[in-house]
């Protein structure tokens, strides 16, 4: 079924999208007086296989690799491109749909057409195979984005039909020690999460920043832990608990800059001690709890409803 | 500016996410500290690093950052390309060493935050 689907949706695009969408505007021509001699040079440089020639801002022509290499193998004396070029050029309107530069490919087996405009017949770009299919991928991963505020929208309908007082949601994130390979998941998974709840971006950002933080610190200190996420109406409150090693001197911890990380940590450009510190920049509440060889608590509470003044802080 | 054409104007190489290049770039922030780019980075920056591991893609997204450009020839791992890919973060590379490369981004206008 979804290949089905998919298959529609580009067949849909190719209808939608225009030629000038997808075109390279950024064209690069030779006047038809250049000597064919001076060909290979543009070719070469531009790593290109085919030029427009134009005169003035009008198209006469296009020159191609091949009509180059058929001038080599003849042993012709130098001349001007304008005598070598193709001069029956098949070209493409901008407002055409993209079907019809599909169409065209296929029929004349081109490797490039030009773009002109259709009232003034202006040489406006040039189009290749490879131009659609990026036009398309580029279409397809902007709907794809869009497929975001689906699933937001279905979240806040589910929201709709709970009854009840107060709502309150809770996610867990469990985190190996140690494990830098998947270092930052927690967070990138709760920043997406939070985002379908249609929380504003920048207490998403504000609670991911705080949380991946916290994530580190159990990646590079502890043997693991876990973090749990409470969202509230008015406040997400997020718990980190591990058991152990325990900080020392949570005073000291405190301090930007004071750190306990080993060296190899620090080249992977952690443990600069500035992490707690960040943490505290996104709160607008953190409490820090530890004992030795028990563990350590972090309680790190995000106020939903003032966001946008405190991330300017 | 957008990201593609600072590809473009200082020669710089995708290494990945290469549909992804039509971000706006906003600013620019430099450093190999990564909790330090978490805290004073800006959302839409250019990041300029010499940091290759896949932890650098988690930070870009937490921040929502525009993209990465890898300096003095490093590449990234390969398990860093494939979260950036995943995540949709460009990582470009340079054989430009940090200085000489900001004063080259600073020239085409991208700036960083003002205090």
């Amino acid at each position: 079924m979804i290949s089905d689907n998919r298959i529609s949706k580009v067949q849909e695009l190719v209808y939608e999208i225009r030629v000038g969408d997808v075109m390279q505007s950024d064209v690069i021509t030779v006047a038809p007086e250049t000597p064919m001699s001076q060909l290979r040079g543009i070719l070469k440089k531009e790593r290109i296989s085919g030029i427009p020639v134009v005169n003035g801002d009008r198209l006469a022509g296009i020159i191609s690799i091949e009509d180059f290499i058929k001038w080599l193998a003849d042993r012709e004396e130098d001349c001007s491109i304008a005598e070598k070029m193709s001069k029956n050029v098949h070209t493409l309107y901008a407002d055409e749909p993209l079907t019809h530069a599909v169409n065209m490919f296929q029929l004349l087996g081109f490797g490039r057409f030009a773009v002109i405009d259709r009232q003034d017949k202006r040489l406006l770009g040039i189009i290749t195979k490879g131009d659609i299919v990026r036009g398309l991928l580029k279409k397809l991963e902007i709907d794809h984005v869009e497929g975001e505020d689906i699933y937001r929208h279905k979240v806040s309908r589910f929201f709709d039909n709970i009854l009840a007082d107060q709502v309150v949601l809770l996610f867990q994130y469990d985190v190996a020690g140690h494990d830098f390979k998947h270092a930052g998941e927690g967070a990138s998974r709760l920043k997406t999460t939070l985002r379908r709840l249609g929380l504003a971006p920048q207490i998403v950002r504000r609670v991911a920043i705080a949380t991946y933080e916290a994530e580190m610190n159990l990646i590079i200190y502890t043997d693991g832990g876990k973090i749990r996420v409470r969202v509230g109406p008015d406040e997400i409150l997020v718990i980190v608990r591990d058991s152990g090693p325990g900080i020392a001197d949570v005073e000291k911890a405190l301090q930007p800059g004071y750190s306990t990380a080993p060296e190899w940590v620090r080249e992977l450009g952690f443990g600069a001690g500035m992490g707690l510190c960040n943490i505290k920049k996104c709160a607008n509440k953190m409490d820090l709890m530890s004992s030795v060889g028990k563990g350590t608590q972090l309680y790190i509470r995000i106020s939903t409803n003032d966001g946008a003044e405190r991330e300017a802080v | 500016m957008k990201l593609f054409e600072l590809v473009q104007k200082l020669g710089l190489k995708v290494r990945c996410a290469e549909t992804h290049l039509q971000h706006e770039v906003s600013g620019g922030y430099a450093s190999d500290l990564l909790s330090d780019v978490l805290a004073n980075s800006q959302t839409g920056d250019i990041w300029v690093t010499l940091q290759v591991h896949q932890n650098i893609v988690g930070v870009a997204s937490m921040k929502d950052i525009a993209g990465i450009i890898l300096v003095n020839g490093r590449e990234p791992n390969s398990d860093t390309i494939e979260k950036a890919e995943a995540e949709k973060i460009p990582i470009m590379v340079t054989e430009m060493p940090t200085f000489e490369l900001v004063g080259k981004l600073y020239n085409l206008g991208v700036t960083g935050t003002k205090k």
